[in-house]
């Protein structure tokens, strides 16, 4: 033993033996590794969170504006009872006040598509400015009405007004054809020259049926792809192909069980490849080349403006993205926190408080703990299915509401709150406690006048991160219906039919109008924006009541 | 205001140097584990007693069984006997609260609430009702800061935290914090392990002074600060009570071998 010791101790290591210098250098080595693994990593996660919200923002901010056309509107009050001015015919006012900017449209199809650049929802924003301005009756008011989708989108420049007409492997196909110089002009007209087989087992009569012809005309094409399984090169033959070759044999019977060289016209699309050099149509979501020559003439007017979109957050939701807001979603989303508030707060404390200060450490105690740590893991899904079988089913509250939304966020927060809440009540140092006994304070004397002040800033941190997490919830939400439709912010309530932000943004991302999809990215940012708060506020109130010991 | 009526009925009648606590045959387990074999004391009134002994010997453990502290660790269990002033602090019926209000404590480290100075003083007296009015409070904080020492150096102060002062100072607070429940005895669980020299001083000047009120029993592991502060003098080791005595008699002239061993440094 005392050997062992001494040998060890009078060891004769060399320092500075080159063993030992690289046993050195692999050390400095691996501490700069170890560090360079962090931040890269953290580089990499700043990378991929910039990416996030740099697309949030582009696609979104164009959300942020509208696109409206200033109409004048004469408010005639033989069309408006001043009586009863919620009563009018606002569909025909807005109507008849557009129509008005172009007289020079008199076709009730053109009208018909000329109305429908201004948004459907032109009636019921103008009934709101009369029901607002009732004095304004019988005279001309300007009204600023918001441009339906498409030309708010086209605005905005989201949506071309032409698109490609073919798709890339379309093209790829023609663009064959013009390599092996098969396709010519001739007057104006586009053909394709192909080698086709007159079938004489095909003729009857000596004439030449269409189908027929058109199944010469197809096998002549498919000698040029002679690989291709997909029949898509049979759309470049123009649909007067089949009879141009049916009118030539029977115009020169003397082809048939012959091949002849024959022009087989081109369809317009394909072309439009070969003399435009590309192939473009009018957007579908837009009806034809008048349309726009309206907007611009709109335009030209200085009659378009675009500005902020205050009716994002102070409208409902609507099946069109102009009018569609937050408002229901920003008050479905306040009650439910408010009732998750309300009921995880005081019984997260409760709970946490009699767990860390009261409870005998037993197995009983034990398994409770695990339980609730376990049930911050749980799949919010579940605690939607459990909301939807025990409060909507077995208690019969009411479906969609954020009285039970909140009750449902508030089984999610509650662990995330006892969690937070025995930490912080376990970071009060215990002399602070033995001080408060020690001057005879009783036990609950000790909680509620020395540690549940102490460590109230954790709590409160906890306590907002925990609804900061309920706020972003949707699959609970989407369970129990509270991703109702209500295009009315009238009927806002505990108990009434109600949007959340987040199935707010789910509905919005499953909508097919273009404007939904900057709507989405706007109510995502809206979304972070309270997180954002909500965490500054945290950090707000943490300063505040932290106080040293 | 109960056990005022108690505690100004008897000194009367005890004549100086009677023990106030009377500790006979106490056991102290941890669990299974005995920290404390049989303990028996008289601690005399209005004296200061300090208990000696290497770490770990259970000294600490007997005095906090003398305000209870030890009810707060689920595991400890205590048997035999202490009595104040002849009444059994483990009586079931006894308000361990009001027990704990007429034994105050100081601790090892200063650990005065992340309140103000006054809020400090005036908590005890607050929770306990000892005063009427917010004059007869603001009277009571000023004499226990004064009967501190602490007045002179904070009455300009007194809306700033305790947090705030030194290390002697909130020492000395949570002195002024102990006497304003106005106790009978006050424990002090090495009061001047975390301060310096001359804070340290002033903590023992203060509790010189403050023996003629208050029974002090001090738990120190300065055996100067036992010889300089104390009147008697306990030694334990490895949970007996091995020599109890006059401070003079234990320093000078220790009747059991493990004592003089301890008092000498040849162990702890």
């Amino acid at each position: 033993m005392t050997d062992t010791a001494s040998r060890t101790l009078q060891s004769s290591h060399q320092w500075s033996s080159p063993e030992a210098r690289r046993r050195v250098k692999r050390r400095y080595g691996a501490d700069r590794r170890l560090q360079l693994y962090g931040i890269g990593a953290i580089g990499l996660s700043i990378l991929l969170l910039g990416v996030l919200f740099s697309s949030l923002l582009f696609t979104g901010y164009v959300a942020f504006y509208t696109t409206k056309v200033a109409l004048e509107i004469p408010l005639d009050p033989s069309k408006i009872d001043k009586e009863k001015p919620g009563d009018a015919n606002y569909r025909g006012i807005a109507k008849d006040a557009f129509l008005a900017l172009f007289p020079e449209v008199t076709s009730r199809a053109d009208q018909r598509s000329l109305v429908k650049i201004m948004s459907s929802g032109a009636p019921y924003i103008l009934r709101d400015y009369v029901l607002a301005n009732p004095d304004k009756i019988g005279s001309t008011v300007t009204v600023k009405i918001p441009l339906s989708d498409p030309f708010d989108q086209l605005n905005k420049g989201v949506i071309p007004r032409y698109i490609d007409a073919l798709g890339v492997d379309r093209i790829s196909l023609f663009r064959q054809l013009q390599e092996r110089d098969v396709v010519k002009v001739v007057d104006g007209r586009v053909f394709v020259t192909a080698d086709v087989y007159v079938d004489p087992a095909k003729l009857q009569d000596g004439a030449v049926s269409t189908a027929d012809s058109q199944l010469m005309a197809n096998e002549a094409l498919r000698s040029f792809f002679p690989k291709q399984s997909s029949l898509a090169y049979l759309e470049i033959l123009a649909d007067d192909a089949a009879e141009s070759l049916s009118k030539r044999i029977a115009d020169e019977p003397q082809l048939v069980g012959k091949t002849v060289s024959h022009l087989l016209p081109v369809s317009p699309r394909y072309a439009d490849l070969e003399t435009k050099g590309e192939a473009k149509i009018v957007n579908p979501r837009f009806s034809s080349e008048q349309e726009f020559a309206w907007f611009d003439a709109l335009k030209k007017r200085g009659l378009i403006s675009t500005p902020f979109t205050w009716e994002l957050f102070f409208n409902a939701d609507s099946r069109y993205p102009e009018l569609a807001g937050l408002a229901g979603a920003l008050s479905g989303s306040f009650y439910a926190l408010l009732v998750c508030f309300l009921l995880s707060f005081p019984i997260g404390i409760a709970a946490a408080v009699y767990l860390e200060e009261f409870a005998p450490k037993n197995k009983w105690t034990d398994l409770i703990e695990v339980n609730i740590n376990n049930l911050a893991a749980v799949p919010s899904v579940v605690f939607g299915l459990l909301g939807l079988a025990v409060f909507i089913n077995a208690f019969g509250l009411p479906r969609s509401a954020p009285l039970v939304g909140g009750m449902v966020l508030s089984l999610m927060t509650l662990p995330t709150i006892i969690v937070a809440t025995r930490a912080a009540l376990k970071g009060v140092p215990p002399s602070i406690r033995e001080a408060a006994l020690g001057v005879g304070a009783s036990k609950h004397q000790v909680m509620l006048h020395h540690v549940i002040p102490l460590a109230l800033p954790g709590i409160l941190t906890g306590t907002i991160i925990g609804l900061a997490q309920a706020l972003g919830e949707t699959a609970p939400l989407l369970l129990i219906g509270m991703n109702a439709f209500i295009p009315s912010i009238e009927n806002m309530g505990l108990t009434q039919p109600a949007m959340a932000l987040p199935t707010q943004i789910f509905s919005w991302a499953d909508s097919p109008e273009r404007g939904f999809v900057s709507r989405t990215s706007a109510a995502i940012i809206v979304l972070l924006g309270f997180l954002v708060m909500m965490n500054i506020v945290a950090v707000y109130l943490r300063r505040k009541f932290e106080r040293k010991w | 205001m109960e056990h005022q009526v108690v505690a100004d009925a008897k000194p009367v009648t005890v004549p100086e140097l009677t023990p106030t606590i009377v500790a006979r045959g106490v056991d102290v387990f941890y669990a299974e584990k005995q920290a404390i074999f049989d303990v028996d004391i008289e601690i005399p009134r209005n004296a200061i007693t300090s208990f000696i002994g290497p770490s770990g010997c259970g000294k600490s453990t007997f005095l906090r069984c003398i305000n209870r502290m030890n009810d707060t660790i689920p595991i400890c269990r205590v048997t035999g006997e202490i009595l104040l002033d002849g009444q059994d602090i483990y009586d079931p019926d006894l308000d361990v609260v009001e027990l704990r209000a007429r034994v105050g404590m100081v601790f090892q480290k200063p650990n005065p609430f992340p309140k103000s100075i006054y809020e400090n003083i005036a908590y005890g007296p607050r929770i306990h009702g000892l005063t009427r009015s917010k004059k007869e409070l603001d009277e009571l904080v000023e004499a226990c800061l004064e009967k501190a020492g602490l007045l002179k150096e904070v009455h300009d102060r007194m809306d700033e935290p305790g947090t705030g002062l030194s290390g002697g100072q909130q020492q000395r607070l949570c002195i002024a914090r102990a006497i304003a429940t106005q106790p009978e005895v006050i424990l002090m669980d090495e009061p001047c392990s975390a301060l310096d020299p001359i804070a340290t001083a002033k903590v023992e000047e203060l509790m010189d002074e403050l023996k003629s009120n208050y029974t002090i029993i001090i738990v120190t592991h300065s055996m100067q600060q036992a010889a300089r502060v104390s009147q008697r003098t306990a030694f334990f080791h490895l949970g007996k009570l091995v020599e109890y005595g006059d401070t003079r008699q234990i320093f000078t002239n220790p009747n059991d071998k493990r004592t003089q061993d301890y008092i000498t440094g040849r162990f702890g």
